[in-house]
C-alpha cells in the first residue's frame, strides 16, 4: 500500500495548510508517480514496438518491408479479407437496422423499458462467446450454420453491448421530445422525423457504434474459428502452418494499428460530441 | 413472444393502439392490449436478442442434462465432475485460479496506475492515456499474441534484452506459451479495464473529505486506512469481478497462444466443439458450458451487490 499513500501526497499540494515543508515529499511523490508511468509505459509500449520491429525483418533480419509486400499475395489473404468484409458490412447493416430504431423507440415511447434494456444488452458480455456458440451450433438448423451470415447474426449480438450504449448516450443528449414534437408539429411524419430531424442529430452516436462494430469483427476470433470460417483472425492464426513468421506479424500488427485507429475515431467522436453538449449547456 | 410476433406484422395495431384515445367503452382486456401495444415497437429486438441470446443459453443448459439419445440424466454432469481423470475439473481450477489471478494483480496495480494518472497535472497525460486505456481494455486475441511471441517468446525482443542483463526467463519458470505467459498477456487489457473503471471512483474521493479528516488531526495512512480505501473497496471489488468474469471466460488469446493446449475450461469445449469428443460424452461439452455460465452467474451477483454499495459514494 505504500505507494499510493507516497502517490497520495501529492494531493497536499491543493490544501495549502498541509504544503508546508513537504517540498521532499513532494519529491517523493513524483519520482513515485515517474516510476509507476515509466513502468506501464514501458509495458505496453515494449511489446507493440517488438511487433513492429519483428514485422520488419526480412527472412536473414535485415530492416525490409518485405512482410508487408508479400501478406497481400500470400494464400487465403484475398479470401478471409473478402469474407471478413462481408460480413462486417451484414453485421453492420442489421445491427443498424435493429438498433437504431429500438434505442429511439424506446426513448420517445418506452422510457420505462430502458432499466430492462440495459440489462439484456450487456448480457453478451456476461455470457461469453465461447457458451453462446456452443449452444448456438447445438441447436441451429443446418441452412443457418451452414451460411457465414450466422455470424453476422451473432456479431450483432456480440456488438450489443457497445452499440447499444453508444446510441443510448447519444439519444439522451439531445432533447429527443422536443425534437419530435416540433417536427410534428411542423407536420413531418414519423419517417421524415426520423430521416432529417433525428438521425442527423444522433450522427456521431450513430458513427461510433458502426465504427465499434467494425472493429469488433475484424477481430473475433473465438465464434468464427469454431464456426470453420476462415475470416482475418482465424487466417492469421491458421496461416502459422506454412511457418512465415513475419507475415504472421505483420499481418497482425495491420490488424492492430487498425483497430487503433479505428478506436481512436470513436474516442474522439465520443469527447467531440461530450464537448459540444457542454458547450451548449453552457450557452444556455 | 408468439402474441408479439402476430401484432407486430401488422401495423395498423400499432398506430390503433398509440394514438387512438378516443375509445370509451374500455373492457379491461383491450386495456391491457392497448398498454402492451407500445411494446411491440421492440418486438423485433426481443426476438433477435431471444434468439441470440435465450436460444443458445437454454440449449446449453438442456443439452447439458441430456442423454446422447435424449432423456433427462445427470450422467454429463458426473463425467464432467469426476471423468478422464478429472480433467474437466483441472480446467475449472485452472480457469477459475488464472481468472483470480489476473483478477488481482492488475486490479491492485490499476489502482496504483489510475491514481498515479489521476493526479498527474500534466493534462495531456491524463487525456492520452484515458484514450489509451478505452483501446486497450477493447484490445485481445489473435493480434496480441502476435504482438507477444515478438515480445518475449524464444526470439522475442524482451527475451534478449533480459538475456543480455543476465535474466534467463526460462530458468525463473516463465515460459509465454503457458499458464504463466497466458497471465502476462491477459495483463496488456485487463490493467486498462480496471483503470477504466477505478478511475471514476478515485474522482468521486472528495477534497473535503481528506481535509475534514486532516483537521481532525488525521495523518495520510488514518485517512486511507479509515475513509479512502473503505470508500473505493467497493469499486475496486466491482472492477476485480469484471477482471475476473473477462479472463475466466476468455478464448482467443489462450487458444492462439497455446495452441489449445493449455487446460482451461473455454479451450476444453472448443476442443469438443472442433471434434475431440470421447466416445458417448457428446454432451460434456454443454456441461462445461453450463458450469461457466453457473460461475459467471455467482460472479454477476456478486458484481451487482457490490455496485450497488459502491455507487452509493459515487453521487
Amino acid at each position: 500500500m505504500a505507494p499510493l499513500v507516497e502517490v497520495a501526497e501529492a494531493e497536499n499540494e491543493v490544501v495549502p495548510n498541509f504544503s508546508t515543508g513537504s517540498s521532499k515529499r513532494r519529491r517523493r511523490v513524483r519520482w513515485w508517480r515517474g516510476v509507476v508511468l515509466v513502468l506501464t509505459g514501458a509495458f505496453f509500449l515494449i511489446p507493440i514496438y517488438a511487433g513492429i520491429k519483428f514485422s520488419l525483418q526480412n527472412t536473414e533480419g535485415h530492416f525490409s518491408f518485405q512482410a508487408y509486400e508479400k501478406l497481400p499475395s500470400a494464400p487465403g489473404f484475398t479470401a478471409a479479407l473478402t469474407l471478413s468484409l462481408k460480413i462486417a458490412f451484414v453485421t453492420m447493416v442489421v445491427s443498424t437496422l435493429l438498433m437504431v430504431p429500438t434505442a429511439i423507440y424506446v426513448h420517445v415511447r418506452l422510457p420505462r423499458l430502458r432499466r430492462v434494456l440495459d440489462v439484456v444488452t450487456v448480457l453478451p458480455i456476461v455470457i461469453p462467446p465461447i457458451v453462446l456458440i456452443t449452444g448456438v451450433l447445438g441447436v441451429f438448423p443446418l441452412w443457418a450454420k451452414s451460411s457465414p451470415y450466422l455470424l453476422s447474426f451473432m456479431y450483432v449480438i456480440l456488438a450489443m453491448p457497445f452499440v447499444y450504449r453508444s446510441l443510448d448516450a447519444g439519444i439522451g443528449a439531445i432533447d429527443l421530445k422536443t425534437l419530435t414534437e416540433a417536427s410534428r408539429s411542423l407536420g413531418g411524419n414519423w419517417s421524415k422525423t426520423m430521416w432529417r430531424v433525428i438521425l442527423p442529430n444522433i450522427r456521431p452516436a450513430l458513427l461510433s457504434a458502426t465504427v465499434l462494430t467494425l472493429a469488433l469483427v475484424f477481430g473475433e476470433y473465438t465464434m468464427a474459428q469454431l464456426d470453420l470460417w476462415q475470416t482475418i483472425p482465424v487466417w492469421i492464426a491458421q496461416f502459422q502452418v506454412s511457418n512465415d513468421g513475419p507475415i504472421q506479424v505483420a499481418a497482425s500488427m495491420m490488424g492492430l494499428v487498425g483497430t487503433w485507429v479505428l478506436l481512436m475515431v470513436v474516442v474522439s467522436i465520443d469527447r467531440s460530441q461530450s464537448r459540444r453538449n457542454r458547450k451548449k449547456l453552457g450557452a444556455s | 413472444m408468439s402474441n408479439s410476433e402476430v401484432t407486430a406484422s401488422d401495423p395498423g395495431t400499432l398506430v390503433l393502439g398509440s394514438d387512438a384515445v378516443t375509445y370509451h367503452r374500455i373492457s379491461g382486456l383491450r386495456k391491457l392490449l392497448r398498454r402492451s401495444v407500445p411494446v411491440l415497437g421492440i418486438a423485433p429486438f426481443i426476438i433477435f436478442s431471444f434468439l441470440g441470446l435465450g436460444i443458445p443459453a437454454i440449449a446449453v443448459t438442456y443439452y447439458a442434462f441430456q442423454k446422447e439419445k435424449g432423456g433427462w440424466t445427470f450422467s454429463n454432469i458426473h463425467f464432467m465432475l469426476t471423468g478422464e481423470k478429472h480433467v474437466f475439473l483441472v480446467g475449472f481450477e485452472n480457469s477459475i485460479k488464472l481468472g483470480l489471478l489476473s483478477a488481482v494483480i492488475p486490479g491492485i496495480l490499476g489502482v496504483f496506475i489510475a491514481y498515479a494518472i489521476q493526479t498527474s497535472k500534466s493534462n495531456i497525460l491524463r487525456r492520452i492515456t484515458t484514450t489509451a486505456a478505452g483501446v486497450l481494455a477493447n484490445f485481445g486475441g489473435i493480434n496480441l499474441t502476435f504482438m507477444f511471441i515478438a515480445t518475449l517468446g524464444s526470439t522475442g525482443i524482451l527475451t534478449y534484452w533480459l538475456a543480455d542483463i543476465g535474466i534467463n526467463l526460462s530458468n525463473i519458470g516463465f515460459n509465454l506459451y503457458t499458464f504463466s505467459g497466458v497471465l502476462v498477456v491477459y495483463m496488456y487489457f485487463q490493467l486498462p479495464l480496471m483503470v477504466l473503471v477505478v478511475t471514476p471512483a478515485l474522482g468521486g474521493l472528495r477534497a473535503s473529505w481528506r481535509e475534514a479528516a486532516e483537521n481532525l488531526g488525521a495523518s495520510s495512512w488514518q485517512y486511507w486506512l479509515r475513509v479512502g480505501i473503505p470508500v473505493l473497496l467497493p469499486s475496486i471489488l466491482g472492477g476485480m469481478l469484471l477482471l475476473f468474469g473477462s479472463a475466466f471466460a476468455a478464448y482467443a488469446t489462450a487458444e492462439t497462444l497455446t495452441l489449445g493446449l493449455i487446460s482451461l475450461s473455454p479451450i476444453q469445449i472448443g476442443n469438443y466443439l472442433n471434434g475431440n469428443v470421447i466416445a458417448g460424452q457428446t454432451h460434456v461439452g454443454d456441461a462445461i458450458a453450463f458450469g461457466m455460465l453457473v460461475i459467471l452467474s455467482i460472479t454477476m451477483i456478486f458484481y451487482s451487490l457490490v455496485r450497488r454499495r459502491a455507487s452509493k459514494w459515487l453521487r
